[in-house]
């Protein structure tokens, strides 16, 4: 009954013992990203660079947490493809939206 | 029917009987009813709720054209008029197209197509159940409360500062049906990747599951941003949080983006499903497998990732940005193309196809026709230049009944009649029902082919009153609502009249393909005594012929 | 139901032989197994499978207030770079870290359910209730202070602060431009507000574990549930990864 995805017994995590100083390292990295990012605050100057590094900070810790602690990284392809659907159709959203918000002035002026 | 004209395939009747262990015996009452966690139950749950609530929407329809009858504002004001087109089409659209084919068929048939048991969480299909009954609960308390006058989209500012009508309660009803609808999209989701039964590989299953599969897609990704955008405006009406509102420096038109974000891709949650209806009847009565299975199957995934990337051409005369407008009309262009793949790859797979004329075909010719003009007409409102001239008149109403009335509701009556037997072990009487058949369709040409000519003459949607002038095609149309009205109404009596008095079906009575094909009709309560293994490709005619022996898989 | 001896395992789209697939190999039917699933492992796929798009759906409902976000930012640029200002960091990097903290010991209780240690798998849940309520507690006493500071949108809402520039550490601004701050604390309530509200619901189901947790319940070989609870606890996580910066952080003037 098990489908292509899901079949293959080394993907289940309890199959793959995942050491808990594993997390331990994977929190260690959260926490030294987001006093990173706290400080690039007061360190880079206000404009667009620093908008830049804050969300790809936050973009680095999100898939960080997904990888490890939601155990992607261990999981098949299917649940992979499923978190990076879900991401697309949300930057589709933002993108096609900002065509709009972007060039709704151009020519009016 | 003389056998040369048909295939149909039922018992002598003289012998036939029921089988005595079905889904619909063993357990009895209300309670077995209410309490269900059979999906063929579920499935006939939603099919009595969405047929209430379509004679609901239909009667708002029957008094709009009532009041369309003559150039005068004679038979309601104005408002009333206002809530009468809003509640048709929230009700149509939310209540009705949007779980019309998935909560039905799709919920009866998704297992037994693939050789499951059950769908893959029983529970949650019964809570989107549910869901949907609140949500239809709190779109009849609007209605009773006095109605709601914004017209289904809930424009901004309109919707949260012009107008005094329960816009919140309407919205409450619609955040819950879409999460109704979004638990049965996880539901279809999982069940295909994870349920399918031994043999069934992606492109073995029929083509119905895909079509299914695209739009559980969209209904898992899309209707959540209607939820929040919803919430907003809840928010925006109660507190007053300006994310709409241009006085606050909030902008109307980002409601419109987010509420079409998944509007749009609700019209393809609404027409793909009919997609696969049609695609099995068209292969069953012309016994043939479909031309361009792999083309077919993935010309519904491209309708469902396109769909995310076309809504702005709802906006193009809003006061979006033109160069944006210019790029969702060219990608608006795209969608066309998988479209047509279906109707080229139908149209070849009745080619030299030994077809016959049951009325699921019926209906399915009527789908391909009018979906075809719907379609196409798509195309010309998707072009930015020609958009500007016909958008906000009849020609666009024309065009989205074409498209959802035409279209998916023809699906929806043809799968219906084609699974009718499957579902209850009786036949419908087909002479009636071709009658019906021919009805809705003359019904339905005549309703809204007037609006196209309407709307490119300029006459505006929404309002209650029109010049003297348009009036012989307005009664056209109002005369064609009540020939319609009667199409739909038919199916009704005689499916009611079926349950009862109908031929014994037998369990193959179209002598189709499907898995769901080779079991009893109606099928027992876990759907397979065995689980069965697919040992052949879809639509697979040969393979029926040669199949002397229902499958006997050894039990250890 | 009397088919689940002939289990199947390790089908192959591209396999030919379906007979071959069939073997004799599961017995285990354990009590959890639900009756329309053939393996424990089905049912696990099935259900995980489940999970992850129901939190895909949830990204796409906080999707539509981030967009506004981003739209109302690049429109009102000076508006929400000052209104952004008066949030206090200190308190927002703390409760980043706890946050991320409680995620930490909620996946460690996923590891003591699979290890079968009843006692850790409690109080990891505990602790991570705990870490949950104080975030939240923490969160108040920032929507207090708006409530002095008179930033929260409505009647009492005051643009004196942007318009002299005093409390911001920002110059000041316009009156017009000022108005928009209102637009960034109402989205700063919205989205700040969903997401407690999806952590009060994360806490509900926390506590009930707990309860089910100390009975011995998930340290016998059915941990989905825990897992599925971490899941979305993750992912309430992974919301306010993002809404850290993008409230607390970007264009924050340094202070003098």
């Amino acid at each position: 009954m098990t489908t292509p995805e899901g079949n293959n017994p080394t993907l289940h995590n309890e199959h793959t013992p995942i050491k808990p100083i594993t997390y331990v390292f994977v929190l260690a990295a959260l926490v030294v990203l987001t006093l990173l990012n706290v400080g690039l605050a007061f360190l880079l100057p206000v404009g667009l660079i620093h908008g830049i590094f804050a969300v790809g900070i936050a973009v680095l810790e999100a898939m960080i947490v997904i990888l490890f602690f939601m155990h992607i990284y261990w999981s098949s392809r299917l649940m992979m493809l499923t978190v990076g659907a879900g991401f697309f159709t949300f930057l589709v959203l933002v993108v096609m939206t900002m065509t709009d918000y972007t060039s709704r002035a151009w020519g009016l002026w | 029917m003389s056998s040369a004209t048909t295939i149909v395939n039922i018992p002598e009747q003289s012998t036939a009987s029921l089988p005595k262990n079905s889904y619909l015996t063993g357990e009895y009452g209300l309670k077995s009813w209410l309490l269900t966690q059979d999906h063929k139950r579920i499935g006939l749950l939603y099919l009595i709720s969405i047929t209430f609530f379509f004679f609901i929407g239909g009667a708002f329809a029957g008094l709009i054209r009532l009041e369309l009858l003559t150039p005068m504002p004679d038979l309601v004001a104005s408002d009333t008029y206002n809530k009468l087109f809003t509640m048709h089409g929230i009700v149509m659209i939310f209540l009705f197209l949007v779980p019309s084919v998935p909560a039905v068929l799709g919920n009866f048939l998704l297992p037994l197509m693939l050789g499951a048991r059950d769908l893959a969480f029983p529970k949650i299909n019964l809570l989107s159940w549910y869901m949907y009954m609140g949500g239809g609960i709190f779109t009849l308390a609007t209605l009773v409360l006095g109605g709601v006058d914004t017209g289904w989209t809930f424009t901004t500012p309109l919707s949260t500062h012009y107008v005094n009508t329960h816009v919140i309660t309407a919205g409450v009803g619609i955040f819950i049906a879409g999460f109704s609808s979004i638990f049965t999209g996880l539901n279809f989701i999982v069940t295909i990747h994870r349920m399918r039964c031994p043999g069934m590989t992606w492109f073995r299953m029929p083509l119905f599951l895909w079509a299914n599969y695209a739009a559980s897609i969209l209904m898992v990704l899309g209707t959540p941003v209607l939820a929040i955008t919803i919430v907003l405006v809840a928010l925006e009406r109660t507190i007053g949080i300006g994310v709409f509102d241009p006085s606050k420096g909030g902008d109307p038109l980002l409601f419109q983006h987010l509420f079409w974000f998944y509007s749009h891709p609700a019209v393809y949650i609404m027409i793909l499903p009919g997609m696969g209806v049609i695609s099995e009847t068209i292969s069953t009565f012309s016994r043939k497998r479909i031309f361009g299975y792999t083309a077919v199957a993935f010309s519904s995934v491209a309708i469902a990732v396109f769909g995310f990337f076309v809504w702005e051409h709802h906006m193009f005369i809003m006061g979006v940005s033109t160069y944006s407008a210019l790029v969702f009309s060219l990608l608006t262009m795209l969608v066309a193309v998988p479209s047509a793949i279906k109707i080229f790859n139908w149209a070849a797979t009745l080619y030299k196809g030994s077809i016959t004329f049951e009325t699921p075909m019926l209906y399915s010719f009527g789908f391909i026709g009018l979906f075809t003009i719907g379609g196409l007409t798509g195309v010309f409102l998707g072009s930015l230049g020609m958009d500007v001239h016909l958008t906000e008149t009849y020609f666009i109403v024309a065009h989205f009944h074409f498209v959802m009335v035409g279209g998916m509701l023809m699906a929806f009556l043809a799968g219906i009649h084609f699974w009718w037997p499957k579902m209850t072990g009786r036949m419908y009487p087909e002479q009636v029902s071709k009658l019906a058949a021919v009805t809705t369709f003359i019904g339905f040409i005549l309703t809204f082919f007037p609006q196209f000519l309407l709307g490119y003459l300029g006459m505006p949607r929404r309002y209650h009153a029109y010049p003297p002038e348009f009036q012989v095609l307005n009664v056209l149309s109002t005369a064609g609502a009540t020939v319609l009205g009667v199409g739909y109404l038919l199916p009704m009596l005689y499916l009611t009249w079926s349950l009862r008095y109908g031929a014994i079906a037998g369990d193959n009575p179209w002598q189709a393909t499907g898995l769901e094909w080779q079991i009893q009709s109606p099928p027992l309560k876990e759907n397979f005594t065995e689980i069965p293994i697919m040992d052949h490709e879809a639509y697979d005619y040969d393979w029926l012929a040669h199949k002397h022996v229902p499958e006997v898989t050894t039990v250890g | 139901m009397d088919s689940h001896s002939t289990t199947l395992s390790s089908h192959s789209a591209h396999s030919s032989a379906i007979e071959a697939q069939i073997e004799h190999a599961h017995h285990e039917h354990p009590a959890y197994l639900l009756h329309h699933f053939e393996t424990v492992e089905q049912q696990k796929a099935a259900s995980s499978f489940g999970m992850w798009l129901f939190l895909m759906q949830e990204l796409m409902f906080f999707g539509g207030m981030f967009m506004a976000y981003l739209v109302y930012r690049a429109w009102y640029y000076p508006a929400f770079a000052a209104a952004s200002n008066t949030l206090d960091w200190k308190i927002g990097t703390l409760n980043t870290i706890i946050l991320l903290t409680s995620s930490f010991t909620m996946t460690l209780a996923v590891h003591y359910a699979e290890a079968r240690k009843v006692k850790a798998l409690a109080n990891s849940i505990l602790v991570t209730i705990i870490l949950g309520i104080v975030f939240l507690g923490l969160k108040s006493t920032e929507y207090y202070s708006k409530f002095v500071e008179h930033h929260v949108p409505g009647a009492n809402f005051s643009i004196e602060d942007f318009v002299t520039g005093h409390n911001t550490g920002m110059p000041p601004i316009s009156a017009d431009m000022a108005q928009h701050t209102q637009l960034f604390f109402s989205l700063y309530f919205a989205m700040t507000g969903m997401h407690a509200l999806h952590m009060i619901i994360g806490i509900g189901i926390l506590a009930f574990m707990y309860v089910k947790a100390r009975g011995g319940a998930y340290t016998e070989g059915h941990t989905a549930p825990i897992d599925y609870a971490s899941l979305y606890w993750h992912f309430v996580d992974v919301v306010w990864i993002f809404l850290f910066p993008l409230l607390y952080l970007i264009n924050r003037h340094p202070v003098h």
